[in-house]
C-alpha cells in the first residue's frame, strides 16, 4: 500500500479552555463545588486528585454529559455550557473514556473513521449508491486518516483488526487515534495510561507529547499515574472532594502542603473526617 | 345515548375482576424482572401453558380440582425451572437484548407445544367455581369474575407477605439490588434466579387457570400477555405495587372501552396508553428510574 | 491458500468486493440468478420469488436491529403497510408498478419514522415494546379503516403490468423481483461502507461514544427506522403482487418474529447473514411440508402437525442460535471460508 502524501495535514489551531465556578450535584451529593480551571492553548494540563475527588465528573461536565448546576465552560472565550455533547465535537472538543468506549464490533480503521463523522457531509442517498461525492469523500478520508493518524500512531499493522480482540494498551491507543481523527483543538484524555504496564505507559506518554508537539493541540488529562503526570504536564490542577485545592507547575504542586495532606491524609484535617461518608456517596 | 349508572358500575367491577388477573400475571413478570433483569415476553404463553396443563389434569385425566390445581402448579414450577436453566442462564452474562429475544423464541415454542398436544381449537375448562352470581343490591357480578378476583387477591396478599418477611424474599430483593454484593454475603444467586422463574411460572399458571375458567382456553390466550405487558410498563417493571394498581386500572379501562366503544377498541386503548407512558414516563409510575452512569 | 490480496490503492481496499475471488463468486451468483428460471418449475419459481421478497425484508430489519441495535417487534406491520399501499394505488388509480413500489417504500418509511420517534426518550427493550404497540395500532387501522383497506375482507391486487406485459405468474414476476432484490441488497452493502452506516453501528456498539464524536442519536435512529421500513414496504409491495390479495391476516404478529428469527439465525449485522437467514427460514416450512407428505403413509394426519412443529422449530432456532452461535449462519460460513482460504495451511 502506498499512502499518498499530497495534501498538507489539516491542523486546526489549539484552543484555550476556561472553566469557571463549575458545580455539579447528584441528589444531595456535591460532586463538584465551584471548580476553576484554565487550560492554556498548546499546553498539557493534568487534573489529579484522590479517588472520588471529582475528576471524571469535571470531565463529564466539560464534555457536556452532565449539566452543571452553576458555572461556565468557555472554549476560546465562547461560552459552550449549553451546547449539547454531540455538537461539541464539531467545535474541536475530543475526549477518551476511562473505561474504553470503542465500537467493539468494528475494525480499528472504522473506529478511527468514525472520529471524523461530524466533519463529513454525505447523506443517505449518496451512501446507497456510493458514487460521486460520497465516494470521493470516503477516499479522501481514508487517505487522510492513513497519513495523519494511522502512520503517526503506528497502527498500520492492526488497521483491519476488530478492536474487541486487541490488547488493552492498543485499545487505549485506538481511542486516542479516534479522538485525533476528530481534528481536535483540545484533547481530553480520561486516564490514558490506567492499567498499563511501564512500557505501554511510556509509549502512551510519548504519543501524547508527540500529539501536542506535532499537532499543536491542547491536552487536558485526568490521570492517577503521578510519575507520568509530573513528567509530561506543563500545568497541574489538584481536586479533592469536589474542590480545587491547588494549581500550578508540577514542582509547585508537588510541594504544596494541602496536596500532600490530601494524598497522605493528615490528622486534624476536617476533610479527613468527611472521607468515609463522601467516598461512599461519590458518583462517577 | 344515556348510559345507565348501574351499567357503568357493573362494567367497572367486571373490569376490575379481569384487572386482578392482569395484576397477578404482572406480579409474575415483576418477580422475574426483579431477580434476573429479564424482560419476559413469554409471560402470556407461560400463563397459557399453565391453563392447558390444568386442562390436561382436570379434563383429560378427570382428576378432581383439589388434585389438579396443586399438580398444575408443580408442573409449572418444573417448566419454569427448566426454562431458566436451559435458555436463560446460558445468556445472563450476555446483553439483555439476547435474553429478551430468547423469550420471544420461547413464545413460539410454547404456542407450538400447546397446539401439538391439544390442537389450536378453543376449549372450556371444567366448571369448578360456584355458579351462583354475586349480587350487591342491584349490581350483578358474574360468579367466575367475583371468585377469581378473590383468589387472585388472596394469592397476591400471600406473595407480598412472603416477599416482605421471608428470608428467600429478602434474598431475592438483595439479588435484585446488586448481584455481586448478594453473592458476596453468601446468597446463592443462581438459586435465586431459578427460584424466581419457578415462582413466576407458578403464579402465571394460577392466573392461567383463573383466566381460562372465566373465558375458556386456546393457543391464542397468550395474547392476554400483551395487556399484562402494558400493565407492567405502566406500573414500572420492578414494582409489585405498580403491577397491582396498573393491573386494576388497565383491566377497568379495557372493560369500559369494550363495553362502550366496542371490543375492537380494547387493545387500541391499552396500547395508546402504553405509548403515552413510554414517552412521558418510560420507567413507569412506580418503577425505579436508573441514573445512567458513564 | 489465497494469496496476492495486497492492494495498490485505498480505492481498491475500500472496494465493494475486496478480492478477485469475491468478484468471481458474485458473478457466479448473478449468473445463477439469471439461469435459475430454466428449471421451469412453477413451484420453484414461486419459492424463489418468496425467498427474495423475504431477503429484502430481512435485510431491512437487519439494518435496524442487526446494525443499529434497535429491536423491532413490528417489522411485519411495515410490510403490511407496503402491501396495502400497492393494493390501494394499483387497484384504485392503476398507477405504474415501479411507482407503486416506491410509494409502498415511502409510506412505510414515513410510518417507520413516526414509530421511531419514541427513541428520543426510550431505548433498548422499551423501544422494542413501543414497536410492538405500533404494530398493534397499525393492525387496528388495517381492520377498521375500511374505505382504504377494505376492512376484514382486505383488498384484491391487480396483476403487475410493466410495458404491457402482465406479470401474472411467478416465473414472470421473478424478473421484477430479482433485479430489485439485487439492487437493494447491494445498496445496503454500500450503506455500511459510508458515514451513515458507520454511525448506525456506532449507535449499536456504544451510544455514549457515538454522541461524543458528534453523531446525533435521534437523527440516525430515525433514519435507520425509516430505511428499515422502506425495505419492508417494498418487500410488502412485491408480496402483494405475488399473492394478489392483502387482508389484516396477511402479516400476523408471528411474521415479525419470523423476520427477527431470520436476522438472528442468518447473522445480525452482516448483509450476507440477512440473505442466509431469509433463505433458510423461508425454506424450513417448505422442507417440513415435504417431510409431512413423505410421512403420510405412516402418519396419515402428519399435515395437522405442520403448523405447531413449524412454530416450535422457529422458536428453537432463535433460542439455539442465540445461545450457541450468536453470529448466526454468516459466522459459520465465514469460518468455512477461512478454512479454505488458508488451505492447506491451517492456523
Amino acid at each position: 500500500m502506498s499512502p499518498s502524501h499530497s495534501a498538507a495535514p489539516v491542523r486546526p489551531p489549539a484552543a484555550r479552555l476556561d472553566v469557571e465556578n463549575l458545580s455539579l450535584q447528584f441528589g444531595g451529593v456535591k460532586a463538584l463545588d465551584g471548580i476553576d480551571l484554565h487550560v492554556e492553548p498548546g499546553s498539557i494540563t493534568a487534573l489529579i486528585g484522590p479517588n472520588g475527588a471529582g475528576k471524571t465528573s469535571a470531565f463529564n461536565a466539560i464534555s457536556g454529559f452532565y449539566r452543571p448546576k452553576t458555572g461556565t465552560v468557555k472554549l476560546d472565550g465562547v461560552d459552550i455550557t449549553q451546547v449539547p455533547a454531540r455538537d461539541r465535537a464539531k467545535l474541536g472538543l475530543a475526549r477518551t473514556f476511562q473505561n474504553i468506549a470503542l465500537f467493539r464490533g468494528m475494525t480499528v480503521l472504522d473506529n478511527i473513521k468514525l472520529g471524523r463523522h461530524a466533519h463529513l457531509t454525505s447523506g443517505v442517498f449518496g451512501a446507497f449508491l456510493y458514487w460521486g461525492k460520497t465516494r470521493r469523500e470516503e477516499m479522501e478520508l481514508r487517505a487522510e486518516i492513513e497519513r495523519d493518524v494511522i502512520d503517526f500512531l503506528e497502527l498500520d499493522h492492526i488497521r483491519n483488526v476488530p478492536v474487541a480482540i486487541l490488547p488493552y494498551g492498543l485499545q487505549k491507543k485506538v481511542e486516542l487515534a479516534r479522538a485525533l481523527a476528530m481534528r481536535p483543538r483540545i484533547l481530553m484524555l480520561d486516564e490514558p495510561v490506567a492499567g498499563m504496564n511501564r512500557e505501554e505507559t511510556e509509549d502512551m506518554a510519548r504519543a501524547i507529547l508527540d500529539v501536542r508537539d506535532e499537532w499543536g493541540v491542547t491536552v487536558l488529562l485526568v490521570e492517577h499515574d503521578m510519575g507520568m503526570v509530573m513528567d509530561i504536564s506543563d500545568h497541574v490542577c489538584v481536586l479533592n472532594f469536589g474542590r480545587r485545592i491547588a494549581a500550578g507547575s508540577p514542582t509547585e504542586v508537588r510541594n504544596n502542603p494541602d496536596v500532600i495532606k490530601a494524598y497522605l491524609g493528615g490528622s486534624g484535617d476536617p476533610r479527613k473526617a468527611a472521607l468515609d461518608g463522601a467516598a461512599m456517596g461519590e458518583v462517577a | 345515548m344515556a348510559v345507565e349508572f348501574i351499567d357503568i358500575v357493573e362494567t367497572s367491577l367486571a373490569g376490575i375482576g379481569t384487572g386482578s388477573l392482569m395484576a397477578l400475571t404482572g406480579v409474575a413478570f415483576v418477580i422475574i424482572y426483579k431477580a434476573t433483569k429479564v424482560i419476559n415476553l413469554a409471560i402470556g404463553e407461560m400463563l397459557m401453558i399453565g391453563a392447558f396443563v390444568f386442562y390436561g389434569f382436570s379434563a383429560g385425566l378427570s382428576l378432581p380440582i383439589w388434585a389438579s390445581v396443586p399438580l398444575t402448579l408443580a408442573v409449572a414450577a418444573v417448566i419454569g425451572g427448566l426454562i431458566e436453566r436451559t435458555m436463560i442462564r446460558p445468556l445472563l452474562k450476555d446483553n439483555p437484548v439476547s435474553v429478551f429475544m430468547v423469550t420471544i423464541g420461547l413464545t413460539s415454542v410454547l404456542i407450538g407445544v400447546v397446539e401439538l398436544v391439544w390442537s389450536a381449537e378453543p376449549r372450556r375448562l371444567p366448571e369448578f367455581l360456584p355458579s351462583q352470581p354475586v349480587l350487591f343490591g342491584e349490581v350483578f357480578i358474574p360468579s367466575k369474575t367475583a371468585y377469581s378476583f378473590v383468589i387472585a387477591a388472596a394469592a397476591m396478599a400471600v406473595l407480598i407477605t412472603v416477599f416482605s418477611f421471608w428470608r428467600g424474599g429478602i434474598a431475592l430483593r438483595a439479588t435484585a439490588t446488586d448481584r455481586a454484593a448478594a453473592s458476596s454475603v453468601g446468597i446463592d444467586v443462581p438459586g435465586v434466579f431459578s427460584f424466581s422463574w419457578m415462582l413466576a411460572a407458578v403464579v402465571a399458571a394460577l392466573a392461567g387457570i383463573l383466566v381460562g375458567s372465566v373465558g375458556g382456553i386456546s393457543s391464542a390466550m397468550g395474547l392476554f400477555g400483551l395487556s399484562v405487558f402494558v400493565v407492567v410498563i405502566v406500573g414500572g417493571l420492578d414494582s409489585i405495587l405498580g403491577a397491582l394498581i396498573a393491573g386494576l386500572f388497565i383491566g377497568w379501562l379495557e372493560a369500559m372501552v369494550g363495553r362502550f366503544m366496542g371490543g375492537e377498541f380494547k387493545l387500541l386503548a391499552t396500547f395508546t396508553i402504553l405509548l403515552v407512558v413510554l414517552v412521558v414516563r418510560p420507567y413507569g409510575l412506580f418503577g425505579t428510574h436508573e441514573i445512567e452512569r458513564l | 491458500m489465497r494469496v496476492g490480496t495486497a492492494k495498490e490503492s485505498y480505492a481498491a481496499d475500500e472496494g465493494l468486493f475486496k478480492t478477485d475471488t469475491q468478484k468471481v463468486w458474485f458473478g457466479l451468483l448473478l449468473a445463477g440468478l439469471v439461469l435459475f428460471p430454466l428449471n421451469g418449475s412453477n413451484y420453484w419459481m414461486f419459492l424463489a420469488v418468496l425467498v427474495m421478497i423475504n431477503v429484502i425484508s430481512t435485510t431491512g430489519l437487519n439494518i435496524l436491529t442487526g446494525y443499529t441495535g434497535q429491536v423491532s417487534l413490528g417489522h411485519a406491520a411495515f410490510m403490511a403497510v407496503g402491501a396495502y399501499t400497492v393494493a390501494f394505488f394499483d387497484g384504485r388509480f392503476d398507477t405504474p408498478v415501479l411507482l407503486n413500489l416506491v410509494l409502498a417504500g415511502a409510506v412505510a418509511a414515513g410510518i417507520g419514522y413516526l414509530v421511531g420517534l419514541p427513541s428520543l426518550r426510550i431505548k433498548g427493550l422499551y423501544l422494542a415494546i413501543a414497536t410492538l404497540a405500533a404494530a398493534v395500532i397499525l393492525g387496528f387501522v388495517f381492520l377498521n379503516w375500511t374505505p382504504v383497506t377494505g376492512g376484514l375482507r382486505g383488498l384484491n391486487v391487480p396483476t403487475a403490468t410493466i410495458a404491457g406485459i402482465e406479470l401474472a405468474t411467478p416465473d414472470r414476476l421473478y424478473w421484477l423481483v430479482m433485479p430489485i432484490t439485487v439492487i437493494m441488497v447491494l445498496a445496503a452493502k454500500n450503506l455500511f461502507r459510508s458515514r451513515v452506516g458507520r454511525a448506525f453501528i456506532a449507535i449499536r456498539d456504544r451510544d455514549i461514544s457515538a454522541e461524543i464524536i458528534g453523531i446525533s442519536l435521534l437523527k440516525y435512529k430515525l433514519m435507520s427506522f425509516a430505511i428499515s421500513s422502506f425495505y419492508a414496504g417494498v418487500a410488502g409491495g412485491l408480496w402483494a403482487y405475488l399473492f394478489r390479495v392483502v387482508t389484516p391476516e396477511s402479516f400476523p404478529a408471528l411474521a415479525s418474529i419470523f423476520f427477527l428469527a431470520a436476522v438472528i439465525v442468518g447473522g445480525a449485522g452482516t448483509i450476507v447473514g440477512g440473505i442466509f437467514g431469509a433463505v433458510f427460514m423461508t425454506l424450513i416450512p417448505e422442507f417440513l411440508k415435504l417431510s409431512a407428505t413423505a410421512l403420510v403413509p405412516w402418519f396419515p394426519d402428519a399435515s395437522i402437525y405442520l403448523a405447531p412443529v413449524r412454530n416450535i422449530i422457529f422458536g428453537l432456532l432463535i433460542i439455539g442460535f442465540l445461545i450457541f452461535e450468536p453470529m448466526g449462519l454468516a459466522e459459520m460460513w465465514r469460518r468455512t471460508r477461512r478454512y479454505f482460504a488458508l488451505w492447506p495451511f491451517r492456523t
